[in-house]
């Protein structure tokens, strides 16, 4: 805490300007607004402006039952989609005790893995993109169209699927659906050397990346910087290891760490979460057993009055949701505590006294997705 | 000699001859002048859109997509099409703008890559002036343009504008430096700077190989520098897209636009060509001596041929840098400059200066 | 000379690692065969989607144009944004009881964020996935669309 309170204030200075970098900008991936504080190029201050697409989903939430609120959730972090639809599964099961079939359990792991390694693959590309090396985007995107066509033969869509429910999922998988996954992971092991080759060798962008950006431990512990942007930092803060749902105690795999804190390190972990990802995908996808695909459930749901949190580990962080509820069918007060939202905090004060180009390969390097900040 | 076969020289002449028997002197100079003119003109924007077709499908193929394939066959008439809508677009005016500087900017900028076009030998005799002192005056006027892009951002009154000339500013004044020092290595091998007794010297073999290591060294500082001059990626950091929205051409709207594209692509051509006349022999055919009827098959093929294809690959391989690599930072394009290529290139003059002392060259 | 050493070495390490990464794209170059695009309204007749895809909300309806919908309203319920209206009609049957009918099943489809639980819920399985995706229209309202079709009624057995 003591970091956060001799924080210098910084007020404006002669010689210094302001720039607004968005709404719409290039770089900022959608409509953040960042007020950035310049020195010719020396960013000095970085101030970000949210709710240019606050659309109330926590208010939104308080008049939906549970099962509606899934398609909300969908909505916030849209690259981790299942992962987000996830926790309130978890959180509704987890208030009514019900035990949900171990098929359901090696499916939603499948899936939220699945899910992790295209949100990955979507922020390689754009974050080569936003270094400047336009070909990243496109090699990113072609791959994960890969995962997409899986989507969307199970759940029928692409990029918001609502496909669990309280208790299970809307249905059960295509009958393909393990046979174009085993596909796919053969394909991707062969293509992730591209991505080695053209980005994370490359000298420009080991120089554009190392040293820049530097995020100590405890800077990231402070700010609650979660996710691979805080295992950047060498926080072990993954929520399937420490607080394990689903089958994320049953499968083998290592939770990738760096110690160098700097974009460079932040790139790395999520380069070798893909990989970590497709070795859980890689021990359950021949295992799943038969079995329903959803839990006995009650048409209306309702959960016995009382306060419930629940945690999972999307693609950028640790999603938290905190839950009222009165005994109704819908929740009293719905709280998502967003990690694109708490990761922005960091943004000011590793940025400053970089070069504005550093900015956008640090904003890059958090993997922020807007409508997840803005909810 | 053999070469001598799609010798334009006469061709010239006879025409000059014609004008000047059917003409008083100072109308003939005039019709001489308007006739090169336009048929430059028409060569820029043929060319130049061109580039940008050619741009737009290299870089497709390199991203495993097909590029523009709608208008026309393959999409060739893509670009023609977009020119026409450029054309026809509003020029938007900018509040509290410098109106003058604004509006000559983009013109200052496609005059500076017209005026090097001019000293650039397509053939034997197919040049439109002949210096001789052509390198130095190529490199002289590819380097105006930087003036123009200091003037649209300085004149836009938009900061990021502002912020992408000012690094252009640095940019190419630091780089013309390797651009000059790395043609001057040649210079010193070929004991001349006239572009056409360049190509002449080279019917025995390329400069680069004539040349060698030195050449070599000296080819690729060329042609990084010369990347950086253009300001292409992945020294784009005047248009920057990711961080300064498009840096210096951000305010400008239309057919002005579309000169600074123009004129980055036509640069392009430009920086090729040169790289192509100075170190590949220009129009000069692939010889090897002693291979006597191995250089007579190779003269048969048109000069015009050879110059294009030399300069198209050339053309490509700078695509291959743009669509491969990350934008530089400011500070490291600075340093990649002034560490590593001027103290190398210094060396590498001296190194070539001592070859062709001792006669190791071929 | 250490430093020397390391001054050229990072220079062979840097262009070393700047070919490998031209290396990658130059490939994709020379191969047009790897090429992922597709080209859309020409391979239209083709093109086929997955028979799960979520395109447009329909109400199945059998060759006597017969259709399974009870008018129960669940649906309506369990829509998250109202994008179902269903009308209902009561009828009397010739032996004296009275049945619910529906008259209209509209559907907005402009409102509609598929997620999926009308389709889920219905307990007639009346209402289904259709797979067509080109859904642009130059009026908003056409994207009303009323599901049961003209004339139809429900199929005997179902309650």
């Amino acid at each position: 805490m003591k970091e956060i309170i001799n924080l210098p204030v910084h007020s404006i200075e002669e010689e210094e300007y302001h720039i607004n970098m968005g709404p719409q900008h290039p770089s900022t991936h959608g409509v953040l607004r960042l007020v950035v504080t310049l020195q010719g190029e020396i960013v000095k201050k970085v101030q970000p402006h949210c709710g240019y697409i606050h659309r109330g989903i926590e208010k939104m939430c308080e008049k939906d039952t549970f099962q509606q609120i899934i398609h909300l959730t969908d909505r916030m972090d849209y690259l981790s989609a299942h992962i987000n639809n996830h926790a309130v599964c978890l959180l509704v099961e987890g208030a009514l005790g019900i035990e949900v079939p171990e098929r359901v359990k090696y499916i939603r792991t499948i899936i939220d893995e699945l899910a992790r390694i295209q949100s990955h693959q979507l922020w390689w590309s754009s974050f080569g993109m936003d270094l400047g090396g336009l070909t990243c985007f496109f090699y990113g995107l072609r791959d994960r169209e890969h995962i997409l066509d899986i989507f969307e033969e199970s759940f029928g869509s692409r990029l918001l699927h609502s496909y669990y429910t309280p208790g299970g999922l809307m249905r059960d998988i295509h009958p393909n659906f393990q046979k174009r996954t085993k596909e796919f992971l053969k394909y991707f092991r062969k293509k992730i050397r591209d991505y080695d080759k053209i980005l994370s060798g490359n000298i420009i962008f080991t120089e554009r990346s190392k040293g820049i950006g530097t995020m100590s431990k405890e800077k990231a512990i402070n700010y609650g910087v979660t996710g691979p942007s805080g295992r950047g930092s060498g926080w072990a803060c993954d929520v399937r290891k420490k607080f394990p749902y689903a089958l994320y105690d049953k499968v083998e795999f290592r939770e990738v760490l760096r110690d160098e804190g700097d974009t460079y390190a932040r790139y790395m972990v999520r380069m070798d979460e893909m990989r970590e990802s497709m070795k859980i995908i890689e021990q359950l996808i021949d295992n799943i057993p038969e079995g329903d695909f959803t839990a006995k459930m009650k048409p209306i749901i309702k959960l016995p009055a009382g306060e419930y949190y629940q945690r999972v580990e999307t693609a950028r962080g640790e999603l938290g949701i905190y839950c009222i509820s009165d005994g109704n069918k819908t929740p009293l007060r719905m709280k998502f505590r967003t990690p694109s939202f708490v990761n922005l905090g960091v943004l000011d004060i590793i940025s400053r006294d970089m070069k504005i180009a550093d900015l956008v390969a640090i904003g890059a390097s958090l993997d922020l997705v807007i409508p997840d900040i803005d909810r | 000699m053999a070469f001598n076969i799609y010798d334009f020289t006469s061709f010239n002449q006879s025409i000059d001859q014609a004008l000047y028997e059917w003409l008083p002197p100072f109308w003939a100079l005039i019709v001489e002048m308007t006739i090169i003119g336009l048929v430059f003109l028409l060569a820029y924007a043929i060319v130049g859109l061109f580039l940008v077709y050619a741009e737009r499908k290299v870089c497709a193929f390199m991203q495993n997509r097909v590029g523009p394939n709608r208008v026309g066959p393959y999409g060739i008439f893509q670009t023609i099409a977009d020119f026409i809508k450029l054309l026809m677009k509003e020029l938007v005016y900018i509040k509290n703008s410098d109106k003058l500087l604004f509006n000559i900017a983009p013109f200052i900028v496609i005059i500076a890559s017209f005026m090097a076009i001019a000293a650039i030998p397509f053939a034997k005799g197919l040049h439109a002036i002949d210096f001789d002192i052509g390198i130095m005056y190529v490199v002289a006027v590819s380097s105006l343009g930087v003036v123009g892009v200091l003037l649209a951002g300085w004149s836009s009154n938009n900061k990021y504008s502002l912020i992408g000339a000012m690094r252009s500013g640095a940019q190419i004044i630091s780089y013309e430096l390797s651009v000059g020092l790395s043609l001057l290595t040649i210079i010193v091998l070929a004991g001349t700077m006239q572009f056409s007794q360049v190509v002449e010297m080279q019917s025995t073999g390329w400069f680069i190989f004539k040349g060698h290591i030195p050449a070599v060294i000296a080819f690729l500082i060329f042609l990084i520098a010369s990347t950086a001059e253009t300001n292409r990626g992945p020294f784009d950091l005047a248009e920057a897209e990711s961080e300064l929205t498009a840096g210096f051409h951000t305010e400008y709207s239309g057919i002005k636009f579309a000169f600074f594209f123009l004129a980055e692509y036509m640069n392009m051509f430009i920086v090729a060509s040169i790289a192509a006349t100075v170190f590949w022999g220009g129009w000069m055919p692939f010889h090897v001596s002693g291979w006597e009827g191995f250089n007579h098959v190779m003269d048969f093929i048109p000069p015009l041929v050879w110059y294009f294809g030399k300069t198209a690959f050339i053309i490509w391989l700078m695509m291959l840098f743009k669509w491969t690599f990350p934008r530089l930072r400011i500070d490291q394009l600075l340093n990649l400059e002034w560490k590593y290529l001027l103290p190398i290139n210094l060396v590498n003059i001296l190194f070539m200066a001592f070859i062709v002392l001792m006669g190791w060259h071929f | 000379m250490n430093s020397f050493y390391t001054y050229f070495a990072e220079i062979f390490r840097g262009l070393k690692s700047l070919l490998i990464g031209m290396s990658v794209t130059g490939r994709y170059f020379f191969s047009p065969g790897q090429i992922v695009t597709q080209q859309y309204p020409e391979n239209r007749k083709k093109l086929k989607m997955f028979d799960r895809f979520k395109g447009d909300l329909i109400m199945p309806h059998d060759q006597n144009n017969q259709h399974r919908c009870t008018g129960c309203g669940i649906c309506e319920t369990n829509c998250p944004n109202g994008s179902i209206e269903v009308i209902s009609d009561r009828i009397e049957l010739p032996d004296g009881k009275k049945k619910r009918i529906i008259d209209k099943h509209i559907y907005h489809l402009s409102m509609c964020t598929f997620c999926g639980l009308c389709v889920k819920t219905c307990p007639s399985n009346a209402l289904a996935w259709d797979q067509t995706f080109e859904h642009a229209v130059f009026d908003r309202s056409k994207l009303t669309k009323i599901l049961n079709k003209p004339g139809s009624s429900i199929i005997k057995d179902i309650e």
